[in-house]
């Protein structure tokens, strides 16, 4: 069963499965960051409270986080053609993957943000800085352990999603569960790219909170 | 001497859900160049609000703030922020940045000005030297005591070099004796550096001790203010009565318990207390009176006796014993009800 051909196949699953995972995190970063940011600076106690702008922010996010994320994947196919080229393969999960983290993400920011002591920021007005400095300079410096935990669980979130892209082409190790375990009933390779997964969320977490521990000064 | 800070017929409400809070009321004051003025009152009084007025970090709803005479209303949102650096504030939770070194928190005003980091971090060292916190320079403000991040807190605010310093109950979370070490460094920075303090408090103890005037608030009003030697000795309004007999924390309740039919306050400045007016008038008037409570205390820098006597039922005598003593240059007030 375990001939050159499958570990070959395995390693192959792991690299796609970790490139999935780390890009989709990465570019949901990139959205997700500055909507967390315009959520907390525009909701009620924020630093320029804005009604509409937090209303229509936190209905989109809501919207999206509330679409079961197989469903998001079939919804999202025109618009993944689109950007990609093609519906299937690692590259075109990418698009429903960021989609369905970044509002998940505007959140986890959010609340991070949140965390911060209002004196602290009282403070940094007290001495003239501006809103912008206020939050790069104060908020996701002062919540950075926060952020960072944040992050360690949208990774671990977004690898559980990927292998189940899997079911509908995506490729990785959440392909190969599939293809193998479930159309083959070759339990033994379903049992060890699950056990691959574990491995791989475990490094992630493991990584991330360690991170998040040595930057954390409050101690 | 100049005013540094002028306030002048300040409003602040606040709208709640369904009624309108009037946290300031007609508030109208005077700080000097070289004041350390005391703004004292209990909790829900305003003054938390009325001191973020003099920095907008509450914009007034109407009425004027001038510091340095500008008036901060007129100032656009970048004027503002430069106008800030000058009025520097501290507070009573302190607000380090937790995930900051001390040096890094007193270089902070620097950085946001846009100082080099060599050239703030040589200031911020120097602050801290004054502030008697270098050796802690590389330490983070969890590892530090709260009279130590206190002190940290100060070398920030002393760091953009400003002409005012508001001290939002900057010693309320301390112990008596780091309260008084920090209070004896901010007189230190007020006649070493000539900056001008504010100091909003619920203690008439700190008023007592560093404050040269102060401003008794009470329901979002100013019902006294002036020199604390002159309030102390003579408070006109139920307020400054209540804080002045409260600051002596521990008698409050055994001289409501001594319940005498009529109870004053005298106060002897430092040229009475050399004559033994009750001594003398007990022997005068052959009749004993009874010592309820009794105090020095350190009034601005001069010494202040504090006594409350209980008087004889008989009602001329009284008033007999009320003028010898105010015959004597003695302030006499009634003390009246439990205080």
């Amino acid at each position: 069963m375990f001939d050159n051909k499958v570990i070959m196949m395995l390693l192959e699953g792991i690299r796609d499965t970790l490139y999935m995972t780390l890009v989709s995190t990465a570019i949901a970063y990139v959205f997700g960051l500055p909507l967390g940011i315009l959520l907390k600076v525009t909701s009620a106690d924020g630093l320029k409270p804005n009604k509409i702008i937090y209303r229509a922010l936190d209905l989109i996010s809501n919207v999206v986080r509330s679409i079961p994320f197989l469903i998001l994947l079939i919804l999202l196919i025109p618009f993944t053609r689109l950007l990609v080229g093609k519906s299937y393969g690692s590259t075109a999960t990418i698009v429903p993957l960021v989609v369905c983290a970044a509002p998940y993400i505007a959140r986890m920011v959010e609340s991070s943000l949140n965390e911060v002591d209002p004196g602290v920021i009282e403070a940094a007005k007290s001495m003239g800085a501006t809103n912008f400095q206020i939050v790069t300079k104060v908020m996701l410096v002062e919540a950075r352990t926060s952020l960072i935990i944040g992050a360690t669980i949208t990774t671990g979130n977004i690898l559980g999603y990927s292998a189940m892209s899997g079911t509908v082409g995506g490729g990785g190790l959440g392909d190969i569960a599939v293809r193998y375990g479930y159309y083959r009933w070759e339990t033994g390779i379903m049992i060890i790219t699950v056990i691959l997964l574990i491995i791989l969320f475990q490094i992630i977490q493991n990584l991330g909170m360690k991170i998040a521990g040595n930057m954390d000064k409050r101690k | 001497m100049s005013s540094e800070i002028i306030v002048k017929n300040l409003y602040k409400s606040f709208t709640t859900k369904d009624n309108q809070v009037d946290a300031l009321r007609d508030i109208n004051l005077v700080v000097d160049s070289g004041d350390i003025y005391g703004i004292i009152g209990m909790s829900g009084a305003g003054k938390s609000t009325l001191v973020r007025c003099l920095n907008f970090l509450e914009k007034p709803t109407s009425g004027e703030v001038w510091v340095e005479d500008k008036n901060l209303a007129d100032l656009s949102e970048a004027e503002l922020r430069a106008a800030r650096r000058n009025i520097s504030m501290i507070f009573q939770g302190f607000n380090l940045l937790m995930q900051k070194t001390v040096l890094d928190n007193v270089c902070f005003p620097l950085e946001l000005a846009g100082v080099r980091k060599n050239q703030a971090s040589a200031k911020a060292r120097e602050l801290l030297e004054t502030v008697g916190l270098l050796e802690k320079a590389n330490a983070y403000p969890s590892q530090l005591s709260g009279g130590q991040q206190q002190r940290v807190a100060i070398a920030r605010a002393l760091a953009s070099d400003p002409k005012i310093l508001l001290c939002d109950e900057a010693t309320s979370a301390l112990d008596p004796q780091t309260t008084a070490s920090i209070l004896s460094l901010l007189k230190e920075i007020n006649e070493k550096m000539n900056i001008t303090i504010v100091i909003i408090t619920h203690q008439m103890s700190v008023v007592q001790e560093i404050c040269n005037k102060v401003a008794i608030i009470e329901n979002g009003e100013i019902v006294e203010n002036g020199y604390v030697a002159d309030i102390f000795s003579h408070p006109k309004s139920n307020a400054a009565k209540e804080l002045i007999l409260r600051g002596n924390s521990d008698s409050d309740h055994t001289v409501s318990l001594l319940n005498e039919s009529r109870k004053i306050r005298i106060v002897f400045s430092e040229n009475s207390s050399f004559e033994p007016v009750v001594a003398n008038m007990v022997l005068k008037f052959n009749t004993p009176v009874n010592i309820l409570r009794a105090d020095t205390r350190n009034v601005g820098g001069t010494a202040k006796g504090d006594m409350i006597l209980g008087l004889p039922e008989d009602e001329n005598l009284q008033e007999d014993l009320i003028a010898y003593l105010k015959e004597r240059g003695l302030a006499v007030e009634e003390v009246t009800g439990d205080v």
